[in-house]
């Protein structure tokens, strides 16, 4: 069974994560938890992997019988997110929490450089709530390593109806 | 003339303004919207920011997603656009009327709209209209204004949900993490959009 992982970095530019991402270290560390399978969605960032992959090519076959692959934008993110056993994302609330509600590993990666999105603020809130591991780009591969998908916490979904229902009363319909 | 003295009520409506923002912001109104009671929300009309190339496809793409079919898609809706008050990185001094040439905006729309509801979540262009239809009920009385605070707010609240929950303008201030409802006992807590 290949062990699928995906790397998603929204419609943002999050080149730090990518870079982490684009080196040895990092497929080893997934390698070692027995992962086979790299897709890397990695948006509109200027850095272009050259390490995993030969520079202007977007595939390669690694040693260890390992695949990767890294595209800007994918038409369906969710199907990509629905074939991977692990998510690694931008911690944007739309990526985090669609991960989540399909009940996938997922380590949160908040980009530093758009503070006022808050993202760290989320990640490091459901990393306590037990249901996503929070890294930076410098300590993804630690992360992986340490990773126990069994220890995470399902994430209960949510539902919009109670506010829906508070906005009916409100206005009286 | 008489009044007909046999007079069925018509069913009871809500005209509605819905304010669109970025990405994220969309997203969450969207996941809303979706739960709303559309036959009665209604007419809409999407406010979106004058620089959002893509704001009209948002609005479309929610009409779509709970109209039966596509060519029914903004028959009960219209799309109008605001100037934004301050784009990132611009100056202060400039700002100051960006933001004028916002509200005279704002006011405009919901003058001309006369919403009965305002449902915002927070991007920019909501302050200038959340202060226009405050002032609006001034005058006539029925609008109500709801904010709903984005997920991704944990710990505090966004600039647009400290201006609207301080000054008291919204009717129902919506919250999506209950630690959060008590740190703000004004706001409100009935689950999350995700």
């Amino acid at each position: 069974m290949p062990g699928n992982v995906l790397v998603t970095v929204g419609s943002t530019k999050f080149d730090e994560l990518i870079r982490a991402v684009d080196t040895h270290i990092f497929v080893a560390a997934l390698h070692e938890q027995g992962y086979r399978s790299l897709f890397v969605q990695r948006g509109d960032g200027e850095y272009l992997p050259h390490v995993l992959v030969p520079r202007g090519r977007n595939k390669a076959k690694l040693p260890g019988n390992f695949s990767v692959e890294f595209v800007q934008y994918v038409p369906s993110l969710h199907a990509h997110m629905e074939a991977a056993d692990l998510i690694i994302s931008h911690a944007g609330s739309g990526s985090l929490f669609e991960a989540l509600s399909l009940h996938k590993a997922v380590i949160a990666v908040p980009n530093g450089s758009l503070m006022a999105n808050h993202q760290e603020e989320l990640a490091v809130h459901l990393e306590r709530l037990g249901h996503l591991v929070s890294a930076t780009p410098d300590t993804l591969a630690r992360a992986v390593r340490h990773l126990n998908p069994g220890a995470l916490t399902p994430y209960p979904k949510g539902s919009p109806q109670g506010i829906a229902d508070a906005i009916h009363r409100l206005v009286g319909v | 003339m008489p009044r007909p003295i046999h007079h069925t009520a018509p069913e009871k409506t809500a005209r509605t303004l819905v304010v669109l923002g970025s990405g994220g912001h969309t997203a969450e109104m969207l996941a809303l919207l979706k739960h709303l009671d559309m036959d009665k929300l209604r007419p809409r009309t999407y406010v979106i920011a004058s620089t959002d190339s893509m704001g009209a496809q948002k609005a479309l793409a929610a009409e779509k997603a709970f109209s039966a079919s596509k060519d029914e898609a903004l028959d009960h809706a219209n799309i109008v656009a605001i100037p934004r008050s301050r784009e990132v990185g611009q100056s202060y001094l400039t700002s100051i009327w960006t933001t004028l040439v916002a509200a005279w905006a704002a006011m405009a729309i919901v003058w001309r709209e006369a919403p009965e509801l305002v449902l915002v979540n927070g991007p920019g262009t909501c302050i200038p209209l959340c202060f226009a239809a405050h002032l609006f009920r001034l005058f006539r009385w029925g609008t109500r204004i709801v904010y709903v605070e984005s997920i991704a707010r944990v710990e505090s609240l966004s600039l647009s949900g400290k201006v609207l929950y301080h000054m008291r303008m919204a009717d129902a201030f919506v919250v999506q993490w209950p630690h959060l409802q008590q740190r703000f006992p004004r706001s409100m807590y009935r689950g999350s959009l995700y």
